[in-house]
């Protein structure tokens, strides 16, 4: 067991990125009751757009220090301009309609967002090699942490807690906590409903910017398809720690990261179950993990229990 | 309830979702039609993944068959009959796969196919064009089972299908070769053995382990890994806590560059070694300067060094195509020529006769020629009868031809 400290840091490291997208899940769907399917291509696009930057708009050979900030703003403001645009041109039209009529939407939108990445950004037909931090890896114990890794174990934390003090305190943030709770009563007292939505939506892509470019600095490449797995993964880490819920959100991420890891490392060593250990069935687990929590608790982990809204 | 069962509805919907990633074909329209100006047109098929994360090696395979067809045609090859080529697209998924046999059988001027890149493809193919007794030569598929039926391994040899074809060789060959090389040759006894469960490379990982062990080397772990992901932290904790010496790692490029890259990056510096699914400029570019010193085997001697395949390369040069021909442009171009040498053999005084596609399928059998990889014919199974493999290490950024030779079980 003595990988176990590593194997925990494996999981938190993966689960902050699902925490970080699951955010945009949950903010949009305890609002609108959308499930923005397009989220997961909204993380991709953002991790192309820091992309550009750092290939196009910086010098050759800019050091990461100072490069990595302009490649967030980059990405956050590609992700960011292309779910303020979905969300005008997709999904305000369809407010009124049946949900499952924006849920579509929702699905055809990432593909269309997929293949557009695919066809139109140069060399975007492979994976595009994403530059990386030249430090590291830095040793605690028996635990070892890449360069790439520390940005999302500094990011993840930072961007909740700012997200949180908005939420509470700032009166945008307050007005999308009534926004939830009633939209239509939150209109009568004066707030701008459609400015709340989207700003839920901005957020959302923010934050999956974020988690975007900490992607390519792990895994040191970005390709047209990585937002569909992480994007699904992201959206049972939302349903786990309760859909609505933006702390919910992070804590499910965790947890679904956490058991992901745990069931690579450790299933296989429980007797008759080899066959069913290893990182293939990872997946399996995770989503077993899932129903037994559903089934407990159906509102998810940090849920509210509300007749009918999440 | 009612958001309860919508989202109920959802995660069937994203269910769904996961089974139809990106679909739709493209077709460029090419190959209409059968007569040209009073010529007979012969149309080649090719099936490779054009798109997605193979595409690198499925346009080297698609630019190769087309630079044969050119070549056949500018020689007058098969007087009095001109080659197309219909290009479609298979994603490396199954179900496209046998959606674009389907097509390919309904074109009438289709005499045979070359592709796909992966057996597991391959194996959704094969009945379509079976039954329709259409020629198919895979460039790239190494799974045994697909010539030799499911129980090559017990010794009792079946060729399923009559028309498929293969100019690579086998994974039964290729991992026995991987196995002395590493335990012979890199001195490497401790392996910790992964691969993702697809059939190519559950079927390498298989082979490979089968001849380790019996050499006398030790399996201390194994994991299976899911193709769509990038995250192999886990795995890689898991490899070196086992103290493993070395990886095999059974799958293709898109998974084993980022797991090479990460295994060295935790701090484990072993190599990681694969089959011809790894040999790609793509997986030194996903690897980054992580991958200096993995390995790699590949089917045949290395292109650029046989005489034969000078001139290839020079046209494929010369063609000025975008894409690299990668691992299986030689033995694409290979298996286009086949094919159009089995035309030339059923054709008379430019004229195909009346049931084309099962004489070619006949010929095939018996073709043979001196091709860009040496000298391609089929035995009995359908498998080449050129053995050949090398194993390639990455040495300065690029892959290096390292030992050339064949696996005498």
């Amino acid at each position: 067991m003595h990988e176990l400290p590593q194997q925990l840091v494996n999981g938190l490291l993966l689960g902050s990125m699902y925490g970080l997208i699951a955010v945009g899940y949950t903010m949009v769907y305890g609002i609108i009751q959308l499930i923005n399917f397009a989220h997961g291509e909204i993380f991709m696009t953002g991790g192309f757009g820091a992309l550009a930057v750092y290939l196009w708009l910086l010098p050759e050979g800019t050091t990461m220090w100072l490069a990595l900030p302009l490649m967030i703003v980059g990405g956050i403001v590609v992700s960011v301009t292309i779910a303020v645009a979905a969300e005008r041109f997709a999904y305000r039209p369809l407010r009124t309609a049946p949900r499952l009529a924006p849920l579509i939407t929702a699905i055809g939108l990432s593909l269309a967002l997929q293949q557009a990445v695919w066809a139109w950004f140069p060399g975007g037909k492979n994976s595009r090699t994403f530059p990386e931090i030249e430090a590291g890896p830095y040793h605690l114990g028996s635990v070892t942490i890449q360069s790439g890794d520390i940005f999302l174990l500094a990011a993840a934390p930072i961007c909740m807690a700012v997200l949180a003090y908005f939420v509470r305190k700032t009166r945008t943030g307050r007005g999308m906590q009534a926004t939830a709770q009633d939209p239509d009563t939150a209109k009568l007292m004066g707030i701008n409903t459609d400015r709340i939505i989207v700003i839920a939506f901005a957020l959302g892509a923010a934050f999956a910017a974020i988690g975007a470019v900490a992607y390519g600095l792990k895994y040191g490449q970005v390709n047209f398809r990585m937002g569909f797995i992480i994007g699904l993964k992201a959206f049972t880490a939302a349903v786990l720690g309760g859909i609505g819920n933006i702390y919910g959100a992070m804590i499910g991420g965790l947890v679904l990261g956490v058991a992901e890891a745990m069931a690579t490392a450790y299933m296989s060593d429980i007797p008759g179950m080899s066959q069913l250990g290893g990182q293939a069935w990872a997946d399996v687990w995770a989503f077993v993990l899932l129903i037994v929590v559903l089934l407990v608790r159906p509102q998810g982990l940090l849920g509210e229990r509300v007749a009918d809204r999440a | 309830m009612r958001n309860r069962s919508l989202i109920a509805i959802t995660a069937a919907l994203a269910a769904g979702a996961l089974t139809l990633t990106a679909c739709g074909s493209r077709d460029d329209g090419k190959g209409k039609g059968s007569s040209d100006g009073g010529s007979t047109v012969v149309t080649i098929g090719v099936d490779a993944p054009l798109t997605g994360e193979l595409s690198a090696l499925g346009l080297g395979i698609k630019n190769s068959v087309d630079l044969a067809a050119k070549q056949a045609n500018k020689n007058k090859e098969v007087p009095g009959v001109t080659f197309k080529v219909k290009p479609l697209d298979d994603q490396a998924q199954p179900s496209s796969g046998q959606q674009n046999a389907t097509q390919l059988v309904a074109d009438k001027s289709v005499l045979g196919v070359v592709g796909p890149l992966n057996s597991s493809v391959a194996q959704s193919m094969q009945k379509v064009f079976d039954t329709a007794k259409l020629v198919e030569v895979s460039p790239a598929n190494t799974n045994p089972a697909l010539t030799q039926g499911e129980k090559w391994d017990s010794g009792t040899k079946e060729r399923p299908f009559k028309s498929y074809f293969r100019t690579a060789t086998t994974d039964a060959i290729q991992g026995p070769f991987a196995a002395q090389y590493l335990y012979n040759d890199a001195k490497k006894k401790k392996v910790f053995v992964i691969d993702d469960k697809k059939t190519y490379g559950a079927g390498l990982a298989g082979t490979f382990t089968k001849e380790f062990t019996k050499l006398g080397g030790k399996v201390v772990g194994t994991d299976h890994v899911n193709p769509d992901t990038k995250d192999f932290g886990a795995v890689v904790t898991k490899v070196k806590a086992a103290k493993a010496d070395v990886v095999y790692y059974g799958g293709e490029f898109p998974v084993a560059g980022p797991l090479s890259a990460q295994l060295k990056k935790s701090g484990a510096k072993i190599p990681l070694v694969g089959g011809d699914g790894i040999y790609s400029a793509e997986f030194i570019k996903l690897a980054g300067k992580n991958g200096e010193g993995d390995f790699a085997t590949s089917v045949g001697a290395p292109v650029e060094q046989l005489p034969s395949a000078k001139s290839f390369v020079d046209n494929y040069k010369a063609a000025g195509y975008k894409e690299a021909y990668e691992a299986y442009g030689g033995y694409s171009y290979d298996s286009a020529w086949a094919i159009i040498q089995a035309v030339k053999a059923v054709v008379k005084d430019g004229k195909l006769p009346s049931d084309a596609r099962a004489k070619v399928t006949e010929a095939m059998q018996s073709v043979s020629f001196d091709g860009v990889t040496g000298k391609v014919s089929f035995d009995e199974y359908g498998d080449a009868t050129n053995k050949q493999l090398t194993v390639y290490k990455v040495t300065g950024g690029a892959w290096k031809p390292s030992k050339s030779g064949t696996f005498e079980g």
